[in-house]
């Protein structure tokens, strides 16, 4: 008796598919029609008039919106992202490092972050309203105010200017040993961590607050079980799928975060790619890496969504 | 068996002996600092082994709250501060952390209000009955599984070997509240506290879970402490009847003593407080309002309402009666034009009311009006008491200043609370006063019918009571109709001239109280009728035996 | 509507700062010391009696830029807010009452917007649009407005269905009474907290563009930007850029505060005196 819950994932994913493809328009409408004519704003007004025919030719402008969409779009499907106007690199070669590399950042952000913020979750439910638990809160409301780059730029000061102890400056390149690639993103991943951390414990908190409050682990409680008892049998497996939610839409978050800390600490990732050309107004690549973003974001939270599909008991034993 | 041998008595029959007992809580007043309030002023109350003893008051009087002192257990802040709690021979109070777990779940069990909510949705019912007995290691898995099947089948829940795999949102509320028992009795304690264990249940359904709850407190022999609000339930059950107000103990006594010959003048209200004489009028010759053949869905193909005719006289009161899901709250949506109906008409005052709510003539709206159940949410939380009843005035009458003033006084008046009352907010006054206050709103509008939505339903016995008689001495000066909704039986009898019995959307029985209320009846009123709790020993075997029809629970 | 007395001191703290800011924010040109592009010394001069925060990296006095860099952080900000809310709000508002077809469309258009995280459409869009004050307003309005959207819609329609509102309809008033009488005093209290964090939100994102060098361009200056012209000194143990991120935690921090406690004072209380 799958099916309902399979259908409603079914679902979940086909929502998800559409959203993609919906945002690769939305994406397409902000960087063409928009502005009137992309070729005179990307070569200011200063351009002649021959430039801007053959940016207008190379860029396909003369051709109909509608049309330049589903070849851009073709092109994405089948892994061809297009050339870069400034470097006349092909765009797919060059982000395949720089994703590589930014996810490498993610996920180790991702492991400290997420034990941590669920650990200390925990510990300020199980002492709440004392010092733990106050601590954590304002440290949440202080963090959830403070810009990026002040928490890097933190970091840099004391840990790489003044002891010394790690680069200022992440720099990798390929063949780096691992540990040395560890240190060069030590204050990178810290500094990722920190922008993610406070949010996830506060929402942590609140879920596992929300069941230790039902009614059912006061029943729990009445039959004489130990605390640890009652967290392990009668909060956790309903606590699950709001915290896989929590850290689902926060690691969303840290995929966003990532653009500003790979520039404050010149890491050679996608963050750092996308800003570089949207300065220089590459069009083409900033669709591609804009749509790779939204790609990994709106994954994370179907997962979320996912996870609470599977995690509600009526939906896995239906009447 | 691997029972480990339980503490014996010491000396006499005394299973449970609170003294002097104190409970105290931290409230949050908004705009103020936080202060302690007490809930429980000294009370004391012994239990002898197998008895059941009955806690009952209105809202507020701490009965819930005495009764989870037994487990040594202050529910969301509550702090237990003085007395001693005397289970089987020792202060519970002082048995540390790890002494009162080996007792809860052990020698005391508890039964809540909200079986659906104290359920854990993540495991099946099987588990979570076993698990206490399980925990204290009085019996090994196997035997406990036994055990729990046997009380199944004494509870008679349908498919007593299998309803255990089951999860707790398979299982219907009545059958849920039955497995809760079978919970608490399988780890075999000396004593279970049920906490309003059929208040949340409809009617049909509270008579069953009922007699199972007696039957299995009388084969087991085991003590209880059974709380409620509802004398007539507890008369059912209880040997002796503890009877409480503001946290303080009003009358303790015998059941046949406290419903019969109560002695203190508030015991005496709760048992006389369904009693309201009312005459029933004869039906006038051209009705009020008058509903033909209506039919209405919300949006699909089920039908909430079918085919549903009944009529209503100036100046008299029908009362809709029904379960959950009759379609009883629907027919007032139906009415009022918030569900438009897909067939039938309905006739206002002589003139053919509009299907939908915005084709309605303000003239229409203002001569019907209506009243809610929860008056808490039927008051806007940032209006005064004044802008409340004002509105109307100024919306119909275009009543203003001054005028409007008095007149506001002069309602306030008729609902029998002062001119002080003008300035108050919706928050600053009792559930009573808030339901009076909804009243007026109605009335000021001058209304030839107002609809009433389970008005006492939310309320206590005794405000209940006050405010049923605030309608009808409303209605014989105003001369207005009610239509009156309710689940509950003991109102009808009160208030009502006509009767239309529903019944999962259908009218199943209509006409004048007296010859509704009297034989022969339908299968369904039957059941309806006699499953309303009566303050008289031995009701609930009586009416058991003399059911023809099944209830919905089962 | 408040007692002085209820005010706790993290609140105080709060509006103190806030106070400050906006202080410094509109009489910029008559407290600074110096102009805001004026080159008054050399490059990174540490803190000193002439110049109390010390110089840029150009020799600018870094005081003066922090307040006029108030001027422009704390204008943008405030405008993109008011963008944001107002559009949010109203869209919000009219998308619970009306329902049907506007809400449905209103509705899965936002989901749309915010399936893109804000920074990166932000990004996007700015890639081909010329950088100004105005176009940063308009950017930031509307992409923020979606979330404005949301929570105004949910929490009408929370109260929309209340007996209150029902009886208002069955009474017969016009949408006019019933959004601004019957739903809207009941929404003020989230929506005024709303507002705080919707303007904190507004300068993280502001100062985030600037530092990304996609923002208020030079000579202008807006605290964001100050820290991304002055960076380079980090390495060299100068604190310089420190200083505008500060500020930017400060000014979040303090708005926070204020909201925090608006929240908290306002849903304490089931309605009625606040």
């Amino acid at each position: 008796m799958g099916s309902p819950i399979l259908r409603l994932i079914a679902q979940r994913i086909a929502l998800g598919v559409l959203l993609l493809f919906a945002v690769s328009v939305l994406i397409f409408v902000g960087t063409q029609i928009l502005p009137g004519d992309v070729a005179q704003s990307i070569l200011g007004q200063s351009a002649t008039p021959e430039a801007l025919a053959n940016l207008r030719a190379e860029l396909g402008l003369n051709e109909p919106a509608i049309v330049r969409y589903f070849q851009w779009l073709g092109g994405v499907l089948t892994g061809d992202l297009g050339t870069a106007l400034t470097s006349r690199q092909d765009i797919a070669t060059a982000i395949g490092g720089r994703l590589w590399n930014t996810l490498f950042l993610a996920f180790w952000a991702a492991i400290v972050s997420v034990p941590l913020a669920i650990l200390l979750g925990l510990l300020a439910v199980r002492y709440r309203n004392g010092v733990i638990d106050k601590s954590i809160s304002g440290f949440a409301l202080a963090s959830t105010s403070l810009p990026e780059f002040f928490i890097g730029y933190l970091l840099v000061f004391f840990f790489a200017v003044k002891l010394q102890w790690f680069p200022g400056i992440s720099t990798v390149y390929d063949g780096m040993p691992f540990i040395e690639r560890m240190r060069a993103i030590a204050l990178p991943a810290t500094a990722l961590t920190l922008v993610v951390l406070a949010h996830m414990m506060r929402m942590t908190r609140a879920a596992i607050l929300n069941v230790m409050q039902s009614a059912y682990v006061e029943t729990a409680e009445l039959k004489g079980l130990s605390q640890f008892d009652i967290i392990r049998r009668h909060a956790f497996p309903n606590a699950i799928a709001p915290i896989v939610n929590v850290v689902m839409l926060n690691l969303a978050f840290l995929v966003v975060g990532v653009v500003v800390v790979e520039v404050i600490f010149v890491y050679p990732g996608m963050g750092q790619y996308l800003v570089d050309h949207v300065t220089k107004r590459d069009v083409p690549v900033v669709q591609a890496v804009g749509l790779i973003f939204a790609a990994v974001y709106i994954t994370l939270n179907m997962i979320a969504d996912i996870a609470a599909i599977l995690a509600n008991p009526r939906l896995r034993h239906p009447k | 068996m691997a029972r480990k041998p339980k503490q014996k008595p010491t000396h006499d029959g005394k299973l449970l002996e609170i003294r002097d007992l104190k409970i105290e809580a931290t409230v949050f007043p908004p705009g103020e600092d936080p202060r302690d309030v007490t809930i429980v002023h000294g009370v004391s109350l012994t239990l002898e082994r197998g008895k059941v003893l009955g806690l009952i008051g209105e809202s507020g009087a701490g009965k819930s709250t005495i009764g989870l002192s037994s487990m040594a257990y202050g529910r969301g802040g509550v702090r237990i501060t003085g007395g001693e709690v005397v289970l089987n021979g020792r202060d519970i109070l002082k048995a540390g952390k790890g002494g009162i777990r080996k007792i809860r779940g052990r020698e005391v069990c508890y039964v809540a209000q909200s079986a659906a909510a104290a359920f854990n949705p993540a495991h099946k019912l099987m588990d979570q009955v076993v698990e206490a007995t399980l925990e204290h290691g009085t019996a090994t898995r196997a035997e406990a599984e036994k055990r729990a099947k046997a009380l199944f089948r004494k509870l008679s829940l349908p498919d007593p070997d299998n309803i255990g795999n089951r999860y707790p949102h398979q299982v219907s509320g009545g059958q849920l509240q039955r497995v809760m028992t079978a919970m608490a009795l399988c780890s075999e304690p000396d004593l279970i506290v049920f906490d309003e264990p059929t208040t949340a249940l409809d009617v049909t359904t509270q008579i069953d879970v009922l007699a199972a709850i007696k039957d299995a407190i009388r084969d087991t022999g085991v003590a209880a402490l059974y709380i409620t609000h509802d004398l007539a339930v507890v008369a059912q059950v209880a040997d002796e009847i503890m009877v409480l107000r503001h946290g303080r103990l009003v009358e303790w006594g015998g059941t046949r003593q406290i419903i019969k010959e109560p002695r203190q003048e508030y015991t005496n209200q709760l048992v006389s407080v369904h009693e309201i004489e009312h005459q029933e009028k004869a039906p006038g010759v051209s009705p009020v309002l008058s509903v033909k053949n209506v039919t209405a869905s919300y949006g699909g193909s089920v039908k909430v309402l079918k085919d549903v005719s009944v009529d209503i006289f100036p100046g008299q009161t029908l009362a809709v009666v029904g379960e959950s899901g009759s379609g009883k709250s629907t027919l007032a949506r139906a009415i009022t034009g918030l569900l438009p109906p897909s067939e039938g008409s309905i006739t206002f005052a002589g003139r053919k009311l509009s299907n939908a709510l915005r084709d309605r003539k303000r003239e229409d709206l203002r001569e019907l009006q209506m009243i809610y159940q929860m008056a808490d949410v039927a008051m806007n939380p940032r209006q005064t008491v004044a802008t409340i009843i004002g509105r109307p005035l100024e919306f119909y009458f275009n009543m203003r200043g001054r005028e409007r003033d008095a007149r506001v006084a002069e309602l306030l008046d008729k609902i029998e609370m002062g001119k002080g009352f003008a300035d108050r907010y919706p928050a600053e006054l009792s559930g009573g006063q808030k339901q009076r206050v909804c009243i007026a709103r109605a009335l000021a509008a001058k209304p030839k019918l107002i609809i009433c939505d389970e008005v006492t339903s939310a309320l206590d016995p005794l405000v209940a009571h006050g405010i049923l008689r605030l309608l009808l001495d409303l209605q014989a000066e105003e001369d207005v109709a009610y239509l009156f909704i309710t689940h509950d039986l003991a109102t009808v009898k009160s208030i009502a001239d006509s009767i239309a019995v529903m019944y999962r959307g259908e009218v199943v029985r209509y006409g004048p109280k007296s010859q509704v209320l009297a034989p022969p009846f339908d299968a369904y009123t039957e059941l309806l009728l006699s499953s309303v709790p009566e303050m008289e020993i031995g009701w609930l075997e009586k009416a058991i035996a003399g059911r023809r029809m099944e209830s919905a629970g089962n | 509507m408040f007692n002085l007395k209820s005010i706790t001191i993290s609140a105080w703290i709060g509006l103190f700062f806030t106070a400050l800011f906006l202080f410094c924010a509109i009489f910029a040109p008559w407290i600074a010391p110096y102009g805001k592009a004026q080159i008054v010394g050399g490059v990174w001069e540490p803190m000193s009696s002439q110049y109390w925060l010390g110089t840029d990296n150009l020799g600018r006095d870094l005081l003066s830029r922090m307040i006029y860099g108030a001027r422009t952080t704390v204008f943008i900000a405030a405008m993109a807010t008011a963008l944001s809310f107002s559009l949010g709000s109203i869209l919000g508002f009219a998308a619970a009452v009306l329902g049907g077809w506007f809400d449905t469309i209103m509705s899965r258009f936002v989901d749309l917007l915010m399936a893109i995280p804000t920074l990166i459409f932000g990004l996007v869009v700015l890639s081909v649009l010329p950088t100004t004050i105005v176009t940063l307003i308009l950017v930031m309005g509307i992409l923020d407005s979606t979330r404005v959207y949301r929570l105004s819609r949910a929490v009408a329609v929370d109260i929309n269905v209340m007996d209150y509102v029902e009886a208002a309809k069955l009474r017969g008033e016009g949408m006019g009474w019933i959004i601004f009488r019957e739903i809207l005093p009941n929404a003020l209290s989230p929506l005024v907290s709303e507002l705080g964090l919707r303007f904190i939100y507004a300068v993280l994102f502001l100062s985030a563009l600037s530092f990304l060098g996609l923002g208020v361009q030079p000579p202008e200056a807006d605290w964001g930007g100050m820290v991304k012209e002055n960076k380079e000194g980090i390495v060299f143990g100068i604190p310089a850029a420190l200083i505008p991120a500060a500020a930017i935690a400060a000014l979040a921090i303090s708005v926070n505060l204020v909201a925090d406690w608006v929240l908290n004072r306002t849903t304490s209380l089931k309605g009625g005196r606040g």
